[in-house]
């Protein structure tokens, strides 16, 4: 029976994908070993305490060379098992454990005789992570519902130039509002192009981001540059919370309970959006809508007025996100201040499987590599730190090329709807 | 609930796909819609699924005018369709897509799945229709997938259910099961409207038939009493014959030769498993099978279409296992395509050049760099006129023909010019008897005159009509062979579904 033979063929895939995740993880033990193992001396020494803390929790001090070793053993230990009982259907499991130990190793190397702060850094990963993970976020809800959506990057710029704006003349909160509003503004712009016009969605996403690009760049040099309009490009900041009693605690404390406004919003954003798409009603219509519109349509459901409102939603989160970049840090508006983050927040969207979870856990894997390349490049390892920053793009391309499990988008994703 | 049609008409642009149509469905009763591609039957159901807006005419629910603006209304008055492409999501579960539209939900818009499975199974209960409420669209056969459209529309409480053509894609065991389902579904009081250009499915199953031709009903009565040549000549509106006119084939020599072919489908699944056939000059060879067995697979192999990834393809003794399409069409080879619109025309193109598609780079079309448009205008103008495309110029485009004359223009192409063998997926898919029946003559013809043939279709009735040897497909594998002619067809449709004898 070919059902057998279909197996056999699933099998052979397994077991050749268990045979590469094995040899990877040899050659990293031997990478481990060899690099962060021999040769290295002294300790590293990670803060975790932060200045301010209630409870003071010592260092975590790590010996360089014995904790490499371990790493490698452990490494070794993994990708021979998978080598030689090869075909186990946890591969991608014990290749992620891997290459956190991987991770904390090479840490461990880079800090060896320094100390740095540890839970500080993971603090700054949040932060990082905060814009991709409002981007991600916003790709998330246009594509569930099949509208491809390339200017995320520019609905992030328009956001913080609007919220620095808004917020200069009213006031944080307005900042607020009004960056919600432009965002959703160019949400709307998108459905417009898409859905009525059915323009191509790579297209209209590019001339949104062009747009904007052009029209902030120009209104900041020439307009907000000048003297008499400079306290427009002057809003207040956001102060971080901290949340009672939650945030005394030691590490955790200052990790999740002591940030602004917008670190609990995109989790509680993320955690919605979640309970929406998987657990309503709506979001049931909204991914029949993104998977299968005419099915959608012949069962009554309006799949025009769910991709509009939608997309012009996640254009209003995008708003909300970007104006982290004014309000939520610096409180002034800089050219191209995004600097592609929202082209990342795909990527993070991608990796994370058109899923808000997924997509904030990507957020914060992309953040935390840019984050360990500031720390790396204050530590003066020998590892030029740009590669590092590069890591989790290469990850990605791996991803979205299928090497790790295909991830599949809607199926509907991209194409306008024609109705009959 | 009783619906009447009254006098209804659509127009789109031009072509009256209506005209004056009338029709009454009653409760109890199965009334059947027959009528070839494109004369009007579907959309006349769409008017009533409130898919389409009518140009003229009115509905009547139980006597009370009506009028559907969206399927939402229609749904809401109790008209359910079970279309000819399943309207599902296949990453959805069974119970997701039953429910989608009319979900039931808790408080913050919670959708109350477990209620869901509850009215799922409740359904399959009543009716017979068991479904496991948890699998996934994708996950379960066609045959289900189907149950699953009739549950839907039960679930919203449907009095009246169409099915559009809803037997092109079972295996003739599943077609029984099916019946089965109409049957008690009409026995439980709902009226049911049978879409259908098989004469004898009218025939077996319903209470009462009306025949569409050109948008208009052209005949009407009750089918028990009814034969098969009488619907069959007011379908297409002149006398048929409905068997293919040959003699007995006199077959050559093996001209295409397969052994051992192993061929991956699209996921990298085996879809052709050590495949071995011969097909000879001079003989039609049929290969039966429920779509999706792999015929598509072993078609493209053999076209040069798809990698081959074990085993062997020759061709007059020379070995084409990794020919290139281009070198499979040099060697006089005719592909008719599965699916024209994929791969059979350019649909921008206009007429002529989609008739010199494949031989451009011929001799007979042009000389080095440059094309020779007197010569493909006046070939193009042949073959339009012989193979009947209805169109008003060879410089339409493509698109502009119906699809019945699409096929025409394919089957046109390829067999117009000197050939060997023939290689045909659906030969005669969506378009009328008439046309039918003149590519089966000129299929045969070729036959006669020596060229091989290897027909693969899931028209059970036209693999038995054409074919001097039945392969039957089933998973990838060839499990059964019959000779042509006198074969019994449940002993086919047996092996069609994979039943071991």
């Amino acid at each position: 029976m070919s059902a057998g033979q279909t197996s056999k063929v699933i099998d052979k895939a397994r077991e050749r994908h268990s045979l590469v995740v094995g040899v990877i993880l040899i050659v990293l033990a031997v990478f481990t070993a060899w690099v962060f193992g021999y040769g290295t001396v002294g300790d590293a020494t990670f803060r975790l305490a932060m200045r301010g803390d209630s409870f003071k929790v010592g260092d975590l001090v790590v010996p360089a060379a014995p904790y490499a070793y371990v790493v490698a053993a452990i490494l070794a230990y993994f990708g021979a098992r998978l080598m030689m009982r090869s075909g186990s259907r946890r591969a991608n499991l014990i290749l992620g454990i891997g290459l956190i130990l991987f991770i904390t190793a090479f840490l461990t190397w880079a800090t060896a005789d320094h100390s740095f702060s540890l839970t500080g850094m993971l603090k700054s990963t949040i932060i990082r992570a905060l814009p991709i993970a409002f981007g991600g976020l916003t790709g998330v809800l246009c594509e569930r519902v099949a509208v491809i959506n390339i200017g995320i990057e520019g609905m992030l710029l328009a956001g913080a130039f609007s919220g620095v704006v808004f917020g200069s003349l009213f006031g944080g909160w307005a900042g607020l509002a009004g960056a919600a509003m432009t965002g959703g503004l160019l949400g709307l712009i998108l459905a417009v192009l898409t859905v009525t016009y059915r323009m191509d969605q790579i297209i209209a996403g590019v001339v949104i981001n062009i747009f904007v690009l052009g029209l902030t760049s120009y209104l900041t040099s020439q307009v907000l540059a000048k003297e008499a309009f400079r306290h427009l490009n002057d809003a207040p900041v956001f102060r971080a919370i901290d949340i009672p009693y939650l945030s005394d605690f030691p590490i955790i404390g200052p990790l999740f309970f002591q940030h602004n406004l917008f670190v609990y919003a995109a989790f509680a954003m993320v955690a919605i959006a979640t309970y929406y798409l998987f657990h309503t009603r709506t979001g049931l219509r909204a991914r029949a809508v993104g998977e299968h519109p005419r099915a959608a349509d012949t069962l009554g459901i309006n799949v025009f007025r769910i991709r509009y409102i939608q997309v012009t939603v996640a254009g209003m989160v995008a708003g909300f996100g970007g104006a982290w970049f004014t309000l939520g840090s610096v409180g002034r508006f800089d050219e191209n201040m995004t600097s592609g983050r929202g082209f990342i927040g795909l990527a993070a969207m991608i990796f994370g499987r058109w899923h808000p979870v997924g997509a904030l856990a990507a957020a914060l894997v992309f953040g935390f590599a840019d984050s360990v390349q500031q720390k790396m490049a204050l530590l003066q390892t020998p590892i030029p730190s740009e590669f590092l920053a590069m890591a989790p793009y290469v990850a990605t391309i791996i991803v979205v090329a299928g090497l790790v499990g295909r991830a599949r988008p809607p199926a509907a994703d991209g194409k306008p709807y024609v109705k009959e | 609930m009783e619906v009447e049609l009254r006098n209804i008409t659509k127009r789109f642009g031009d072509l009256v796909a209506n005209d004056e149509v009338s029709l009454t469905i009653q409760p109890g009763k199965i009334l059947g819609l027959l009528g070839e591609n494109g004369a009007g039957k579907t959309t006349m159901m769409n008017v009533l699924y409130g898919l389409y807006s009518a140009d003229g005419g009115e509905i009547f629910v139980d006597g009370k005018p009506a009028s559907f603006a969206s399927p939402k209304d229609a749904i809401a008055a109790g008209i359910g369709m079970v279309h000819q492409h399943f309207m599902l999501v296949p990453v959805f579960t069974v119970a997701e897509n039953v429910v989608l539209g009319v979900e039931p939900t808790g408080a913050l818009d919670r959708l109350d799945l477990k209620r869901a499975r509850e009215q799922v199974r409740d359904i399959g209960a009543e009716y017979g229709l068991e479904v496991d409420p948890d699998a996934l669209i994708e996950d379960i056969p066609v045959g289900l997938q189907q149950r699953v459209e009739i549950i839907k529309t039960l679930f919203r409480s449907a009095e009246i259910v169409i099915f559009d053509e809803p037997t092109a894609v079972l295996t003739p065991q599943e077609v029984k099961e099916f019946f089965q389902i109409v049957r008690s579904l009409r026995d439980a009081g709902k009226g049911i409207v049978f879409i259908t250009h098989k004469l004898g499915e009218i025939i077996e199953l319903t209470d009462h038939v009306k025949v569409l031709r050109g948008g208009r009903v052209v005949g009407e009565g009750d089918p028990k009493i009814m034969s098969q040549v009488e619907l069959a000549e007011l379908m297409v509106g002149r006398p048929v014959d409905l068997v293919v006119d040959k003699v007995a084939a006199n077959p050559g020599k093996a001209i295409l030769e397969v052994s051992g072919l192993k061929v991956l489908g699209e996921g990298g699944d085996v879809a052709v498993d050590n495949v071995d056939f011969d097909v000879r000059a001079g003989e039609i060879v049929g290969i039966a099978g429920v779509q999706g067995n792999g015929q598509t697979e072993l078609i493209e192999a053999i076209t040069g279409l798809r990698s081959v990834a074990d085993g062997s393809i020759s061709f007059e003794g020379e070995d084409i296992t990794h020919h290139s399409p281009r070198q499979v069409h040099a060697l006089r080879i005719a592909h008719i395509p599965e699916d024209r619109q994929r791969s059979g025309i350019i649909s921008d193109f206009s007429i002529a050049e989609n008739m010199a598609l494949d031989s451009y780079y011929e001799d007979r079309y042009g000389r080095g760099v440059t094309l020779s448009w007197p010569q493909i205008n006046a070939q193009s103008a042949k073959d339009v006129f012989e193979f009947d495309v209805r169109t008003p110029t060879i410089f339409n485009a493509a698109s502009t023909l119906s699809g019945g004359n699409q096929q025409k223009l394919v089957a046109a192409r390829e067999l117009s010019r000197e050939i060997k063998l023939i290689i045909a997926s659906q030969p005669t898919r969506g378009i009328d008897v008439g046309s039918i029946e003149y590519i089966h003559q000129r299929i045969v013809a070729a036959r006669d005159a020596g060229v091989g043939a290897l027909i693969v279709s899931t028209e059970l009735d036209e693999i038995m009509a054409l074919s001097d040897r039945i392969l039957v497909m089933y998973r990838g594998r060839i499990v059964k062979e019959f000779a042509g002619g006198g074969s019994d067809v449940t002993e086919i449709g047996m092996a069609m579904a994979g039943v071991a004898q």
